[in-house]
């Protein structure tokens, strides 16, 4: 085979060193010369095959044997007959294609073929006559020559962008305040968010957290409030924790002396980073940790950042006790909870 | 240019057998003879690199076939309704559709849980071919011209890939999935001035509303499969139009490619192939457990596992979004969080776009403008390779960090000291890393040089007369040696000159002279492939050496042999010069 010198118009470009020495001669393998060992690879890619169909057949056997159902953790804590269809269907698949590509490899010629490339670019009198047919085009569509014709067409599809996207303005509803009001109220008890127990001071020690829920998710009797989806899209707002600290460690702004109740303070749960729910609590530090991105406040410091991505303070909610010794909230949070966005306007920590 | 010989000649009438009467029937009406004729002994050149890509496409195929299944009993609706099903410990419990279906699938759905495991195993095998078969792709050059456009077809659909992955995990509407959609809605309120609107349309209403799980189902089963179909058709059309890149070597040029035909060869070695990727993630799907929602629970906006973590493809993101600082500003009573729209907006955008301009980056610094079809080693292009180091080192970073929870209690480590060092070395060590990179290549291609003019290192030591050893150097094989030349010589860009320069605008000249700049940093330091002379000099060197050497052949220097591990009987220790 001869080399190509592709360099033509380089006479700067220093020789090549070494020449093509050309494709090298084909050598033969054990199987082109020896018929023994052809018969034997062609065992081997039969055997292959029939072993696939064995798995497959076994696969059909693990189906119909083994049960599902509630007992998941059997064989390795994987399910008898997940790991047995498994394995059987992989086998299946693996025998073929190991067979195949041993048919390629041991007795499909395997002398290399030399094709030639060509330029991906069209041959230029290809090109012209396709500039040719688009010019031809244009002309006698009288494009060019009628500007009005062209200019209102253009202005028609860009309307035309507008009914598709005011169609899809119902997809929901506007946001208008809604993410800067909770379902909380003044005097709405602070619940346990298990079984919806209202909770006394008394009930928590000192460096206990409870994680906690407001009252109208557990309604008492008659119909509830809310129900599904609406319980869960209030619920990502207003799930809260309490804490309770020792009152000497705990050092409230000027505004926030009166919102707790014997050193239970009650926080958003929803990190003011991206959303999650934030319950790890160290209770010698009182910090508390979120899981998602490790964002850390202080609720000893009126729910200061004090390390993380979060760029807010965690909203807190002012507590009293009812006339039966419950604790309630005394009003909604004085400020959105959850995730910053666009319109929240700036709050302080007050 | 030499004709194919198989299609000059029409063809005969068929003869009669049924294959040939099958043959003819579609003919007759598809004309698919023509089509065909050429396709059907198309060349293939073989290497273990150009089956990354192939991994992804069959990945793919499998997750059609295994979603098929799946959405024969998947329910998209977040309905709410009272698992009744056999899982025990969450009988009785209120939960979603979504959920509920997908634990249907996994204990009441013969083989159902085999092909739930085994889509999610072939959907992160998928993203991780993609993922490495673009590194191949780019370590060898594979991205030039004129494979551009292919290149930046395979940048969308990884971007695809991720976002169906991700709309795919958060269908079950399990606990974890709820906590992803609860970030993502994190990240879409973060948007300057529509975030609020975004998120309420996304949702149908206030997170988590009840419209996402149906709506991410569309996404996930028509609209993303649809393009990823499409674009994967139009990746694979341009492979077949553009012949597939080779390796250099005797005999491979860039007019030509060598190799296998696709009939019979590479149709059994590739569909051997897909056989072997479906069986591999079969056995994976049966033998490891894969996101076993049964243990997470519902999803419910108030609780969250310690230790959560997206799928491993968002781990970048991930780690963004945690190392961050709590940046944020309040101007004109509006908010803009740059903790979470830098890292989760305009880094992955600005990510993206840096990846899909990148050959044509390269292309303005290198001013090369010719078609390249034979691949480079990524030692031959020291400032690429160094680049893709630095790229895969600050990957490995953010990886790190967006586990940097789980580093902390597996090593015993401070967290928050975990996330200060990330924040400096991300900064820091892929730079490092970069200068090391390049230096690597370049003394690789010292060697190569070495070797082609002096030879390889046989091991072989010489002591001659003087007392003085060498080692024995003996030269490469003309196929090697002309394998490791076939390689083009950089041209530094040195700028318009002067007199040029005097007619261009400033803006134009100020760019041609960042080009040169550009130019200089990219090939300055490479080490360029020997030239004839060169050759002939070493050449010359070489007999010298030889005959130097002449004298010294065959003897083992005297006394070596006892030591006790050669037969020594019959040996003669006395010199014979």
């Amino acid at each position: 085979m001869s080399t190509d010198n592709h360099d033509e118009g380089h006479e700067l470009v220093p020789a090549e060193p070494l020449a093509d020495p050309g494709l090298p001669e084909h050598l033969p393998r054990p199987t082109d010369v020896d018929e023994g060992a052809a018969k034997r690879a062609e065992r081997q890619v039969a055997t292959l095959f029939g072993l696939s169909s064995v798995f497959a057949l076994l696969f059909c056997v693990s189906y119909f044997v083994f049960d599902i159902g509630d007992d998941p953790d059997t064989v390795g804590g994987l399910g008898a007959s997940n790991v047995f269809l498994g394995s059987c269907l992989g086998l299946a698949l693996l025998c073929i294609g190991i067979g195949a590509i041993q048919w390629s490899r041991k007795l499909m010629s395997d002398h290399e073929i030399v094709e030639f490339r060509h330029p991906a670019a069209s041959p230029q009198e290809d090109r012209d006559e396709a500039l040719a047919a688009l010019d031809a085009g244009i002309t006698d569509s009288g494009i060019g020559r009628r500007p009005l014709v062209r200019n209102s067409l253009l202005g028609a599809m860009a309307v035309l962008g507008l009914p598709a996207i005011v169609a899809l303005r119902d997809l929901g509803p506007l946001p208008g305040k809604k993410l800067e009001h909770t379902v909380w109220k003044k005097g709405m008890k602070v619940v346990q968010d298990v079984d919806g127990t209202p909770i006394k001071p008394d009930m928590m020690e000192i460096g206990q957290l409870v994680n906690a829920e407001p009252a109208v998710f557990f309604p008492q009797d008659g119909e509830p409030e809310l129900s599904g989806h609406k319980i869960l899209a209030e619920k990502a707002k207003a799930a809260v924790i309490l804490v309770r600290m020792h009152p000497d460690d705990i050092k409230p702004t000027e505004l926030r002396k009166n919102w707790g109740v014997d050193g239970i303070l009650c926080f958003s749960k929803i990190c003011t980073h991206v959303g999650c729910p934030i319950s790890l609590w160290e209770q010698q530090t009182h910090h508390l940790l979120c899981p998602c991105h490790q964002s850390t406040f202080d609720l000893a410091d009126n729910g200061r950042v004090i390390f993380g991505p979060a760029a807010r303070h965690l909203p807190q909610l002012p507590l009293e006790l009812d006339a039966d010794g419950y604790l309630v909230a005394q009003s909604d949070f004085t400020e959105p909870v959850g995730p910053s966005y666009w319109e929240r306007d700036r709050t302080d920590l007050k | 240019m030499s004709a194919v010989s198989n299609g000059t000649t029409p063809a005969a009438t068929p003869k009669p057998n049924p294959a040939g009467a099958v043959a003819n029937w579609a003919d007759e009406r598809l004309g698919i003879a023509t089509a065909t004729k050429k396709q059907l002994r198309k060349v293939f050149p073989d290497h273990w690199s150009f089956m990354l890509g192939e991994i992804a496409l069959w990945s793919f195929v499998i997750l059609l076939l295994t979603g098929v299944f799946l959405s024969l009993w998947f329910k998209p609706s977040m309905g709410e309704v009272v698992y009744n099903g056999s899982y025990d410990q969450l009988r009785g419990i209120h939960m979603s559709e979504a959920y509920e279906s997908t634990l249907h699938i996994s204990f009441d759905v013969r083989a159902g849980l085999l092909m739930r495991q085994m889509h999610h195993w072939a959907a992160m095998l998928f993203i991780a071919a993609m993922l490495v078969h673009m590194m191949r792709v780019f370590l060898t050059g594979a991205f030039r011209k004129p494979r551009e456009l292919n290149w930046i077809i395979g940048g969308v659909l990884l971007l695809l890939g991720i976002l169906e992955g991700f709309a795919g995990y958060s269908l079950p509407d399990d606990l974890l999935s709820g906590t992803g959609l609860r970030i993502a809605d994190g990240l879409v309120k973060a948007t300057p001035v529509l975030g609020s609107y975004m998120s309420f349309f996304m949702f149908g209403g206030e997170f988590p509303g009840d419209v996402i799980i149906p709506r991410l189902y569309t996404a996930h089963i028509l609209l993303i499969p649809g393009l990823l179909l499409a674009l994967i058709a139009a990746h694979m059309l341009l492979l077949v139009y553009h012949k597939h890149t080779q390796w250099p070597g005797p005999g491979r040029t860039e007019q030509n490619v060598v190799g296998y035909p696709m009939m019979p060869v590479y149709a059994a070695k590739a569909g051997g192939f897909f056989f072997i990727v479906f069986g591999v993630v079969a056995l994976m799907g049966g033998l490891m457990t894969i996101n076993p929602v049964w243990r997470y629970g519902p999803y419910n906006p108030a609780e969250v596992t310690a230790g959560s973590q997206p799928d491993w493809y968002m781990g970048i993101a991930e780690g963004l979004l945690r190392i961050m600082p709590g940046w944020e500003t309040h101007i004109f009573g509006v908010t803009l969080s740059w903790n979470v729209f830098l890292p989760g907006q305009i880094a992955p955008i600005a990510l993206l776009m840096l990846v899909l301009a990148y050959p044509f980056i390269e292309q303005w610094i290198t001013g090369d403008k010719r078609e390249h079809h034979l691949l480079q080693r990524p030692r031959n292009a020291p400032t690429r390779t160094a680049f893709l180091a630095a790229m895969i080192t600050l990957y490995g970073l953010l990886w790190a960090a967006g586990g940097n929870d789980i580093l902390a209690t597996v090593f015993h480590l401070d967290l928050n000291t975990i996330t200060y060092f990330m924040r400096g070395a991300i900064f820091v060590i892929p730079p490092l890393v970069f200068i090391l990179a390049k230096r690597w290549c370049i003394s690789l291609q010292r060697h190569d040089n070495e070797m082609l003019l002096h030879g390889y290192e046989s091991g072989i030591i010489m002591r001659d007369a003087q007392g003085g050893y060498t080692e024995k150097h003996l030269p490469l094989s003309e196929d090697r040696a002309y394998t490791l030349t076939a390689r083009a010589r950089d041209e530094v860009y040195a700028g318009m000159s002067g007199e040029d320069a005097n007619g261009v605008s400033a803006p134009k000249a100020r760019m041609d002279q960042l080009r040169a700049k550009a130019s200089k940093a990219w090939f300055a330091t490479n080490v360029q492939k020997p030239t004839a002379e060169e050759f002939e000099e070493a050449h010359h060197h070489a007999e010298l050496e030889h005959a130097h050497d002449a004298p010294l052949e065959g003897h083992a220097a005297d006394g070596h042999q006892f030591d006790g591990r050669h037969d020594v009987a019959g040996d003669d220790l006395t010199h014979k010069h």
